[in-house]
C-alpha cells in the first residue's frame, strides 16, 4: 500500500502541522542557557511562544527582529543585531540560536554572515550563535526540528578523542519521556549525551529565586564532544538523510549511526534497549525486565478491550509511527495514518504492518484534519491518538481522543505526558484501552437498548 | 493642564496632583530604548512612550498584524476565512477565539493556501484563485475573506485582483485583508480588519430607513457567550442591537449595519476606526461603553438610555441596574472581605480593558500597583496614569524580564495577562487571571462582574500557595 498524498487540493483545511522556525526552537529550548532569535516579524515569535507555553505550561522567551516595513525593504540586518545585542544584556546566554522566518528568508537576508560580522566586530568569545534557515514555507515542524538539531551539531561538534559515551539524539517528545531514557540508561549503566535535553529547562520544579532562563539542557561541551561518541542512537527513523543528525555525526566523524524508532510499544523498546546492550556490551537488568513483564501482563489484560479499538493516528510522523506500531501490537487497528507533515518513508516503514494488518488501513500525508476526519467516519474510527487539535475529530465525529504529542494546550500536563520505555508504553497503553472503556460504558447501556429493546405489544400500542 | 477633582476638594492636596509632563522610573533598564516606555505614577502625571515599533530582542508580548486581523473577523459566524500564505499562520489561529455562534460554525474552520516554496517563486495567486474556488464550491458561503501574511505582501500577489476575479466569478463578496505581519503591529491589523469590514457593510444602494432604537455593538467577541448577555440587557431596556462587530455576526446582519442609527464600542482598541468611519460615512454617532465591571456597565447601561433619550428606555434601564445591583452587591461585597488589600499587576492588549480593570479590582478592594498594554494609545495612558495611585509602574509594550521585575519589585499579589504571561506569574509564585481570548466563562456585565470577583478568589485564595511561600 502507497502513501496517498492529500496534497492535491490547493487548500488545506485545519492544519495537522505548524511551520518549520516552530519546530526549531524546541532544540534551541533543550540546550544550557541557551537563547532563540526570530529573524522576521514580531507575530512569529509571539505566536510560537504561546503555543509552546501552552503545552509546557513553562515561561517560553523567544526573541524577535521585530522586522518592520522598513526592514522589510532596506534589510533587516540592523534589527538582527539590535536584537542579538539586547538578548545577551538581558539573558547573558552561552548560546544563541538565529532562525529565519518566511520574511527574513524571501528578502534575502544572509543571516550566518550578519552573525559572524556580530561576532567579530564586538569581539564576543564564547556565545556560539547557530544560524538556521527555517523559512515557514519550507517545510513544517518536524523538518524544522530536525534542521535545528543537525545545524547545532554542525554548529559545536568537534573531532575529539574517542570516549565511551552514546550519542541519543531524541525527536520532539516529551519532559517526561526524556527523564524515563535517562532513568533507563542510568539503570544500564550507560554513559551518554542525549540532545536536546528539554527535561528540565521545559519542565522545571518551582523553586525560587526564578531565573530567566532555565537550568538544565545538554551542557555545549557535551555537544562539543559528541563527535568522539561510541555510537549514535536517533530516535528518528522517519527522518529524511539529509535532515538527519546522526548521518552528518556518522559522515564527518565517523560515529556509527543506529536510527531507531521512539521507544515506545514492546518492539520498540526491545529494539533500544537491544542497541544499547548491543553497543555497550552492558546486560538489561532485572529491574528493566520486569517492566517489560509488566508491560506483557497489561497487554494480555487488556488484549480483548483493545481489540475492538480501531484508531486514527496522526501528527509528527516520527511520534506516528511508533504510536501506529504499539496500535498494531495490541489489536487496536489502524484504520488511518495520517502525517500532517510531507514524509516519504513512513508509509513505507509501516508496508509490512499494514499488508499484514487484519483491518483496511488508509494512510495519509501531508493531511489537513478536514481530510483525516472524513477518512475516520467512512473506515469507522472509535480512538483518535495524536495532540490536542484532535479535538476536532470528538467534536465533529464524536471520536475520544488520547492525547500525545505537540501540542496539547486543553488539557494540562502536556510535559509529563509518559510513553516512553516499557513503563511509559503501560501508562500509553493504559489510556488508550480506558478510553475506549470509558466510551464504552458510557454508551452501552443506550445502544442495547436501542439495538434489542422492542418493548411490550401493550406498551407499542399505548395502553400502558 | 487640568485639576484632578480631589485635588479640588481638598486644597492642600493641590500641588501635589498638578499635573506636569514625563516623570521616568528610577528603575534603570539594561535596555536604555525601553526607558521611556515606562514610568512610576509620582507625584506627578506618568506619561510613557507609547503606540511605536517593538524594540528589536526585546521579547514583546505583541502579536502581529495577521493576528490583529484576524481576531477582529474571525467572529464572522458564516465567512469562509482564508489565510493566503504558509501553514503556521493558519494553524496558529485555528479556531483559537472562544467566540460563540448561535448559528453558523463555518468561521471555527482555518483555511489556508499552505504556499511552499514554489509558490513563493512562482507567485502564489493561481493557487489562491483555486483555493477559493475550492472552498466556494464546498461551503457556498456568501462572504470570503482572504488574509495576507508576510510572505504575501514580499512576493506581491495581488490580493485585490484575485478577490475581484473571484468575487465576479462566483456572485459573492471576496474581501482582501491587507494584514502582511511587517507593516506594523497589532493595531495595523485591526485597522486592516476594520477596513476588511468598511468595504462588507457600505450599502449597494440608497440607504435605508434608520431603525428606531436600534444599534450596533462594536468590539465584542461573544466570547463565552459576552455579546448575547449585553444583548438581553439591551433587550430589556428596549433597544435592539441591529448587529454585533463581530461577536455571533453573520453576513446578513452586518450588511444591515448602516441602518442602525447608534454605534455603541468595546473594545476601543480594535474599533474606534471603524466607528469614526461609520460616523462620518454613515452619520451613525458612537458611544463608547464598557461592561467590564460594575462600575463602568451600569455608567454604560445609562449611557446608552440616554443616548436614545426616551423616557420609557430610561425607566426600564434604571429598573434593569437597580434589580442586578441588589443581586450582585452582597456577593462583591462578600469577596470583597475576603480579597481587600491584596496588589494586582496588569498586563493586557487594549488600554481600554486596562482602565475598565484597574476600576473592577477596586470593586473588590484591590489595588493595581503595576499596569501596561500591547497596544495602548497615549489617550488610555492619560486615563490610566489619572486611575491608579502614587507608586504604580505603568508600561507599555513589557517583555517578560521587565514583567518579572516590577511585579516582584511592586510586591504584586496577582496578575491579569494572556496565555504568555501566565507560567511566567505561576513561577513567581504569583497568583493569575485569565484575560484572553479563550476564556470560557464571561466576563462582561454584572455576571462577569461576579465572575470575575469569583475567578481572582479562586486563585488569591488557594491552599497551594500555602505551600509554596
Amino acid at each position: 500500500m502507497g502513501l496517498e498524498n492529500t496534497n492535491y487540493k490547493s487548500v488545506n483545511e485545519n492544519p495537522c502541522s505548524m511551520c518549520m522556525p516552530m519546530g526549531a526552537i524546541l532544540p534551541f529550548k533543550g540546550i544550557e542557557q541557551s537563547m532563540v532569535i526570530l529573524h522576521g516579524s514580531q507575530g512569529c515569535s509571539t505566536y510560537m511562544r504561546r503555543h509552546i507555553a501552552e503545552h509546557f505550561n513553562e515561561p517560553v522567551d523567544v526573541g524577535s527582529s521585530s522586522l518592520n516595513e522598513k526592514g522589510t525593504v532596506y534589510g533587516g540586518e540592523g534589527n538582527l543585531k539590535q536584537a542579538l545585542d539586547n538578548i545577551i544584556k538581558v539573558y547573558n546566554p552561552k548560546l544563541i540560536g538565529v532562525l529565519t522566518t518566511c520574511l527574513a528568508e524571501t528578502i534575502g537576508e544572509d543571516v550566518k554572515r550578519i552573525t559572524s560580522d556580530f561576532i567579530s566586530h564586538n569581539g564576543i568569545k564564547d556565545l556560539p550563535i547557530v544560524a538556521v534557515s527555517t523559512p515557514g514555507y519550507g517545510g513544517n515542524h518536524p523538518e524544522g526540528y530536525l534542521l535545528a538539531v543537525k545545524s547545532i551539531i554542525e554548529a559545536l561538534t568537534q573531532k575529539v578523542e574517542p570516549h565511551n559515551r552514546v550519542n541519543i539524539i531524541v525527536p520532539n517528545i516529551s519532559p517526561a519521556d526524556i527523564r524515563e531514557i535517562k532513568r533507563i540508561l542510568a539503570l544500564m549503566n550507560i554513559e551518554y549525551i542525549l540532545l536536546p535535553d528539554i527535561s528540565d529547562t521545559l519542565d522545571r520544579p518551582f523553586e525560587k529565586p526564578y531565573t530567566k532562563i532555565a537550568k538544565g539542557g545538554t551542557r555545549i561541551s557535551d555537544i562539543e564532544a559528541m563527535g568522539g561518541a561510541t555510537a549514535t542512537i536517533q530516535m528518528g527513523i522517519t527522518a529524511a538523510d539529509e535532515l538527519s543528525p546522526g548521518k552528518y555525526l556518522e559522515e564527518k566523524f565517523s560515529v556509527p549511526l543506529y536510527n531507531l524508532p521512539i521507544p515506545i510499544g514492546i518492539e520498540n523498546t526491545d529494539l533500544f534497549i537491544k542497541t544499547l546492550t548491543q553497543i555497550t556490551g552492558k546486560v538489561c537488568p532485572d529491574i528493566i525486565n520486569d517492566e517489560r513483564g509488566r508491560l506483557l501482563d497489561a497487554m494480555i489484560d487488556s488484549h480483548k478491550y483493545n481489540f475492538q479499538g480501531r484508531s486514527v493516528v496522526f501528527g509528527e510522523p516520527e511520534l506516528v509511527y511508533a504510536v501506529t506500531k504499539t496500535c498494531f501490537e495490541n489489536g487496536i487497528y489502524p484504520v488511518v495514518i495520517a502525517s500532517g507533515s510531507k514524509n516519504d518513508k513512513l508509509g513505507e516503514l509501516l508496508k509490512r504492518e499494514i499488508e499484514s494488518s487484519p483491518v483496511k488501513v488508509t494512510i495519509l500525508n501531508e493531511a489537513d484534519f478536514m481530510t483525516i476526519r472524513a477518512n475516520s467516519r467512512i473506515a469507522g474510527a472509535n480512538i483518535a491518538i495524536g495532540h490536542s487539535d484532535g479535538r476536532y475529530l470528538t467534536e465533529r465525529e464524536g471520536i475520544p481522543l488520547v492525547r500525545i504529542g505537540f501540542p496539547i494546550h486543553d488539557r494540562v500536563g502536556g510535559q509529563r505526558v509518559l510513553s516512553v520505555g516499557y513503563t511509559g508504553t503501560v501508562n500509553f497503553l493504559d489510556r488508550l484501552t480506558n478510553t475506549l472503556l470509558e466510551n464504552k460504558y458510557k454508551n452501552y447501556r443506550s445502544t442495547m437498548k436501542k439495538k434489542y429493546y422492542r418493548g411490550s405489544i401493550k406498551r407499542i400500542t399505548g395502553e400502558g | 493642564m487640568h485639576l484632578r477633582a480631589e485635588a479640588l476638594c481638598s486644597p492642600c492636596l493641590l500641588d501635589q496632583y498638578y499635573w506636569e509632563e514625563v516623570i521616568v522610573t528610577e528603575a534603570a533598564l539594561v535596555i536604555k530604548e525601553r526607558n521611556d516606555s515606562i514610568a512610576k505614577k509620582g507625584r506627578h502625571k506618568a506619561q510613557i512612550k507609547c503606540d511605536t515599533d517593538s524594540v528589536a530582542g526585546c521579547v514583546s508580548q505583541r502579536a502581529c498584524v495577521f493576528c490583529g486581523a484576524r481576531v477582529v473577523l474571525n467572529p464572522i459566524t458564516d465567512a469562509i476565512h482564508l489565510v493566503h500564505g504558509p501553514i503556521g499562520c493558519a494553524s496558529y489561529t485555528w479556531d483559537i477565539r472562544g467566540s460563540l455562534s448561535s448559528g453558523e460554525e463555518l468561521y471555527r474552520n482555518s483555511f489556508s493556501t499552505d504556499l511552499k516554496e514554489k509558490d513563493i517563486i512562482f507567485g502564489g495567486e493561481k493557487k489562491l484563485a483555486k483555493a477559493i474556488d475550492e472552498l466556494v464550491e464546498k461551503y457556498n458561503s456568501k462572504l470570503v475573506f482572504v488574509y495576507s501574511t508576510c510572505i504575501v505582501g514580499v512576493i506581491g500577489d495581488d490580493l485585490e485582483a484575485i478577490c475581484k476575479a473571484a468575487a465576479n466569478k462566483h456572485g459573492i463578496e471576496v474581501i482582501p485583508v491587507q494584514s502582511s505581519g511587517f507593516i506594523g503591529n497589532k493595531s495595523a491589523g485591526y485597522r486592516a480588519a476594520c477596513d476588511a469590514l468598511l468595504r462588507l457593510i457600505a450599502p449597494v444602494e440608497p440607504q435605508e430607513i434608520k431603525k428606531r432604537n436600534s444599534i450596533n455593538y462594536l468590539g465584542d467577541f461573544n466570547l463565552a457567550g459576552e455579546a448575547w448577555i449585553i444583548r438581553n440587557y439591551l433587550h430589556e431596556m428596549g433597544v435592539d442591537v441591529n448587529t454585533v462587530f463581530t461577536g455571533d455576526s453573520s453576513y446578513a446582519e452586518l450588511k444591515s449595519a448602516t441602518t442602525a442609527t447608534l454605534n455603541i464600542m468595546q473594545c476601543a482598541g480594535s474599533m474606534t476606526y471603524l466607528a469614526e468611519k461609520m460616523e462620518r460615512l454613515y452619520d451613525i454617532p458612537y458611544l463608547r461603553v464598557s461592561f467590564l465591571g460594575i462600575e463602568d456597565t451600569v455608567r454604560s447601561l445609562r449611557q446608552v438610555a440616554l443616548a436614545f433619550g426616551d423616557a420609557d428606555v430610561i425607566a426600564r434601564t434604571e429598573e434593569l441596574i437597580a434589580r442586578e445591583l441588589e443581586s450582585v452587591e452582597p456577593i462583591l461585597k462578600s469577596y470583597r472581605e475576603k480579597l481587600k488589600g491584596k496588589k494586582a499587576a496588569i498586563y493586557v492588549g487594549g488600554g481600554f480593558k486596562a482602565i475598565s480593570l484597574i476600576k473592577q479590582f477596586r470593586e473588590i478592594g484591590i489595588e493595581v500597583v503595576m499596569i501596561g498594554t500591547q497596544t495602548g494609545r497615549r489617550d488610555e495612558y492619560d486615563t490610566i496614569s489619572d486611575l491608579v495611585d502614587e507608586g504604580t509602574i505603568i508600561l507599555d509594550d513589557a517583555n517578560p524580564a521587565e514583567l518579572e521585575k516590577f511585579m516582584v519589585e511592586q510586591g504584586a499579589n496577582i496578575l491579569v495577562g494572556g496565555v504568555k504571561e501566565r507560567p511566567l506569574a505561576y513561577k513567581l509564585g504569583v497568583c493569575f487571571i485569565d484575560h484572553n481570548h479563550d476564556r470560557k466563562h464571561p466576563l462582561s456585565g454584572f455576571v462577569g462582574a461576579i465572575n470575575f470577583a469569583k475567578e481572582v478568589y479562586s486563585t488569591v485564595c488557594s491552599p497551594v500557595w500555602n505551600f509554596v511561600r
